[in-house]
């Protein structure tokens, strides 16, 4: 260990098209930033990316503590159905859930590539603990005897297991002892809340992405070790809270949602806000998301993997279908539902391409907006066209900004993205509309700055609600800490409670999430609170 | 403006896979914000029709001499009903318990209630169980009681109640009445971890008609089809339906709790486009039970109150409401049943705990002429949110 200051973090973003890296100084500057192009293999795209912006920073580089990656590379996995596992499925809880089948809800592809059988065993609980079934362990012994070792990972899934894990981690360990450790084996609780079909279909996406997993954790060690950078390297999650490593190894499905998380954290950081709504404006859609207390809101509806309904923490998105690309009708002076996407920079009137798209439609009413373009002269009918296209965009922002504001006025409206020239400079509802500095690597920029956290869940009694929330902040805090947060700085930062309607009994689920600063960093809490220096 | 009869489509007489998404769309329109998510149970309804064929569909005036009808539903909570799924021997439990009870066999099921998920899974059991179900049902929608159903009003007893849980316990209950009926089951469903499936009120094809709710599948099923394939699903469904568009708008404000096993609250809509400068306030228990506009009521239970999502029609749930949704109200009229003194004393704005009387509901749009500010205007507080 150098006895330099080691104040410096790295965040890498691995998008389907580019892949970005950001290095933060402890004071929340971006004193390094470049875009590079993914590469099939993961690791080539990261490795120019990183050594691009260690090249800048010269002799600094030894001042780098710690590289968090970004990516969606699982969620690209499963959505095109490659390099997934073939998954052994347990679920515990016979007799109840036969009208169920494991996967029954899945497109077929996905569920024949994935499914290497499925099991529904005894065991389980009911929702005050007492138990369905008597554990079966001589049935499940038998199934994986049958399956013939044509597996690469198991799932388990046990009824009620959120509440009750102890079954679940029962057989895990007989999975282990009957086939050996080298199995990996995904487990329902660690993975997702009460709600049967999406829990499982969670464990098992994770089951199937263990392969992935190694594949990008394999490559960030591969580069940074290249580099010979003494660096602790972590994954973003869903949540914009970071994991370890070997955690991400073993919950790969907990990336699924990072990138707009990241995006959301990203822009807020380089704004310095707390309390924003957020719009990333690409070439083909433009997401909406809220920040609350520095924490992207999650959504509390099913959200879909690949035609998958899962249960995952996610942060609550909203896509409106309007982008620098997006094609115009001249015919009705509408923006459609098409994009030139990437071909934008040969297609657009701009660039002397001959497709009409909202970015042309910017460039007239602000001629200098690309330096080094013009628009050719157009007839009446087109600038006509571009003109209320153009007013069509931003009324949908609006009311896009509107729909996530909940009510709430006065939040600012942050603008990241390569089409954020698409947002007007006042929009009703925002107090104000912000384009920060580096808004075109904001997703790097929220890996790196992501905190570490957990959440927990927990049924109880109306009457037991203190002692459940105190139950399940403990298990929020541990999980924290075991994704890496600082035992000393971890807090509780949310508590949901939800009344359980035509029970008897008043009851209540409570989930906890806990979160922190990462260990290992002095003074952590500057990556927080600073403003940037070179926002706007 | 009001609705103008549309001719009515051949009443569905099979159901198969491709046709239970669209009564599950339907069943959702009918459940009038309760009755329970249908996305799951649409699944396994899927599941079952694959396994064991597609589900006869009979009029009740195809009933013969040898049909028995026997309801059957689910009850529980949602929250447990997440989690707990069901066990297809469930069905069997319960059926083999009712035929050695009643000495013959069951021909047919029917539900309790069309609206929700409760109407969309008897045809997965009678999928199960290689039975027909009945074009009817309890309610002609959904509502929170059991004693709010049509044999009640009709003064039909139920003689026995037949429960199974998912572990393949059963129990009979003979109670002296519905309402002392539904607290023995509401214990056993708490004994059973908060989810079992119940089978009561045995029909034939004399005591069924009028003591049900006729041709109810169908209609879901009609809706749903409308629903689905429609380009302006909100018209389409309330033609289809015979029912009046309130108010095109905005969700502005949720008031929600559960209290006491129900969900009680109010959602308020703020009109956009045609409506701009309108504002409706939904009650709701569980279901939508009463519109309120300036003050004053304008449509009731037992007549039908549903929210749809204005761009794809889908039948928003209470529990789905969020901020910002942009939202049609419908409503339309109950089935004449409810409006007898019986049905008005059992699903009446009265039996919900409101201080005004029941005005029926006549399906016209115009909701802001001055003769429909009578009805109830004394009786409910405008929300603070409207002044």
């Amino acid at each position: 260990m150098s006895a330099a200051i080691r104040d410096l973090s790295v965040g890498i973003d691995v998008g389907g098209t580019n892949t970005d890296a950001v290095v933060l100084d402890a004071d929340g500057t971006v004193i390094a930033w470049t875009k590079q192009t993914t590469t099939p293999d993961v690791t080539g795209g990261i490795r120019a990316a990183l050594a691009a912006v260690l090249g800048d920073l010269g002799s600094a580089r030894d001042r780098v503590s710690r590289v968090m990656l970004g990516t969606t590379h699982a969620t690209n996995a499963i959505v095109r159905r490659r390099g997934l596992g073939r998954v052994a499925v347990i679920r515990l809880g016979a007799p109840a859930s036969t009208e169920f089948p494991s996967l029954a809800g899945w497109p077929a592809d996905l569920r024949d590539t994935v499914l290497a059988g499925a099991l529904l065993a005894g065991g389980g609980h009911l929702v005050d603990g007492y138990p369905l079934s008597p554990l079966d362990t001589d049935g499940i012994r038998r199934f994986l005897d049958s399956l013939e070792g044509s597996y690469d990972a198991v799932a388990v899934c046990g009824i009620f297991s959120p509440s009750f894990p102890d079954q679940e981690l029962e057989v895990a360990a007989l999975i282990g002892d009957h086939v050996g450790v080298d199995v990996p084996v995904s487990l329902s609780h660690e993975i997702g809340a009460l709600g049967l079909l999406e829990r499982e279909n969670a464990t098992v996406l994770n089951a199937a992405l263990y392969g992935i997993a190694r594949d990008v954790t394999h490559a960030l060690l591969t580069v940074v070790t290249e580099e010979q950078l003494d660096a602790a390297t972590f994954f973003a999650q869903n949540d914009g809270t970071l994991m370890a490593v070997e955690y991400a190894a073993r919950y790969p499905v907990l990336t699924i949602g990072s990138g707009p998380a990241n995006s959301i954290r990203g822009a807020a950081f380089l704004s310095g806000a707390d309390n924003a709504i957020i719009i990333d404006v690409g070439g083909t859609t433009s997401d909406l998301g809220v920040l609350v207390d520095r924490f992207p809101r999650e959504s509390t509806l099913p959200r879909e993997i690949g035609g998958v309904r899962t249960n995952f923490r996610m942060p609550d998105i909203l896509s409106v279908g309007l982008g620098g690309g997006t094609i115009i009708d001249t015919t009705t002076g509408a923006p459609g539902f098409d994009s030139v996407g990437y071909r934008l920079a040969e297609e657009a009137l701009l660039f002397g391409g001959k497709t009409p798209t909202l970015t042309d439609a910017a460039a007239m009413v602000t001629p200098d907006m690309i330096p080094g373009h013009t628009l050719p002269t157009l007839d009446r009918a087109t600038r006509s066209a571009l003109g209320n296209a153009l007013a069509v965009a931003h009324d949908r922002i609006e009311a896009a900004v509107e729909r996530m504001s909940l009510g709430r006025v006065g939040l600012p409206l942050i603008v990241v993205g390569g089409g954020g020239f698409l947002v007007p400079d006042r929009v009703l509802g925002a107090s104000e509309v912000l384009h920060p500095a580096r808004g075109n690597v904001a997703n790097a920029v929220g890996a790196a700055i992501a905190l570490a956290g957990g959440r927990a869940d927990q049924l109880c009694d109306y009457a037991d609600r203190t002692s459940a929330i105190e139950a399940a902040g403990r298990a929020a805090i541990e999980r924290a800490i075991q994704a890496g947060a600082d035992p000393r700085l971890v807090e509780i930062v949310d508590v949901l409670e939800t009344p359980i309607s035509y029970s008897s009994r008043a009851t209540l689920k409570v989930s906890v999430k806990a979160a922190g600063p990462l260990a290992l960093i002095g003074n952590p809490a500057s990556f927080v609170s600073h403003t940037p220096k070179d926002a706007s | 403006m009001s609705s103008t009869p549309t001719p009515v489509p051949p009443p569905v007489r099979l159901i198969t896979r491709d046709d239970v998404a669209a009564l599950a769309a339907g069943a959702a329109v009918f459940g009038t914000g309760g009755g329970g998510s249908v996305h799951a149970v649409q699944l396994s309804v899927e599941v079952a029709i694959e396994a064991n064929g597609p589900v006869r569909v009979v009029g009740v005036d195809e009933l013969g001499p040898d049909d028995a009808v026997i309801i059957m539903s689910a009850m529980g909570a949602p929250a447990v009903g997440i989690e707990m799924l069901g066990a297809s021997s469930q069905a069997h439990t319960l059926l083999r318990e009712v035929e050695r009870l009643i000495g013959r066999p069951i021909t047919t099921v029917m539900a309790a209630e069309i609206g929700g998920s409760n109407g969309v899974a008897p045809v997965g059991w009678a999928a199960t169980l290689g039975l027909a179900v009945l074009d009817a049902d309890g309610m002609g929608r959904a509502f929170p009681e059991a004693t709010m159903i049509s044999m009640n009003v009709a003064g039909l007893p139920s003689e026995f109640a037949v429960m199974s849980d998912v572990v393949g316990n059963v129990t009979v209950l003979r109670t002296i009445d519905i309402a002392w009926l539904e607290r023995h089951a509401r214990a056993f469903t708490v004994a059973a971890g908060g989810i079992a499936l119940g089978a009561h009120y045995l029909l034939t094809h004399e005591t069924a008609p009028g003591a049900v709710i006729e041709g109810t599948v169908s209609r879901a099923v009609h809706v749903g089809r409308r629903l689905l394939s429609a380009s302006e699903p909100v018209a389409e469904i309330s033609e289809e339906l015979g029912a009046a568009v309130l108010l095109g708008g905005k969700v502005i404000d949720i008031d929600r709790n559960t209290a006491g096993g129900f969900t009680r609250g109010s959602v308020t809509i703020d009109g956009t486009g045609d409506d701009r400068g309108r504002m409706l306030r939904v009650e709701i228990q569980n279901e939508n039970l009463v519109v309120i506009e300036d003050g004053a009521v304008i449509v009731s239970a037992p007549d039908l109150v549903t929210i749809l999502d204005s761009e794809t029609g889908e039948a928003i749930s209470t529990e789905m409401l969020r901020f910002g949704q942009r939202v049609s109200v419908i409503a339309w009229a109950c089935d004449p049943l409810w409006r007898t003194p019986r049905g008005i004393e059992l699903a009446g704005p009265r039996a919900f705990g409101y201080d005004f009387d029941y005005v029926p509901f006549d399906g016209v749009a115009e909701t802001s002429s001055p003769e429909h500010d009578a009805p109830g205007s004394a009786a409910i507080e405008t929300p603070e949110v409207a002044r």
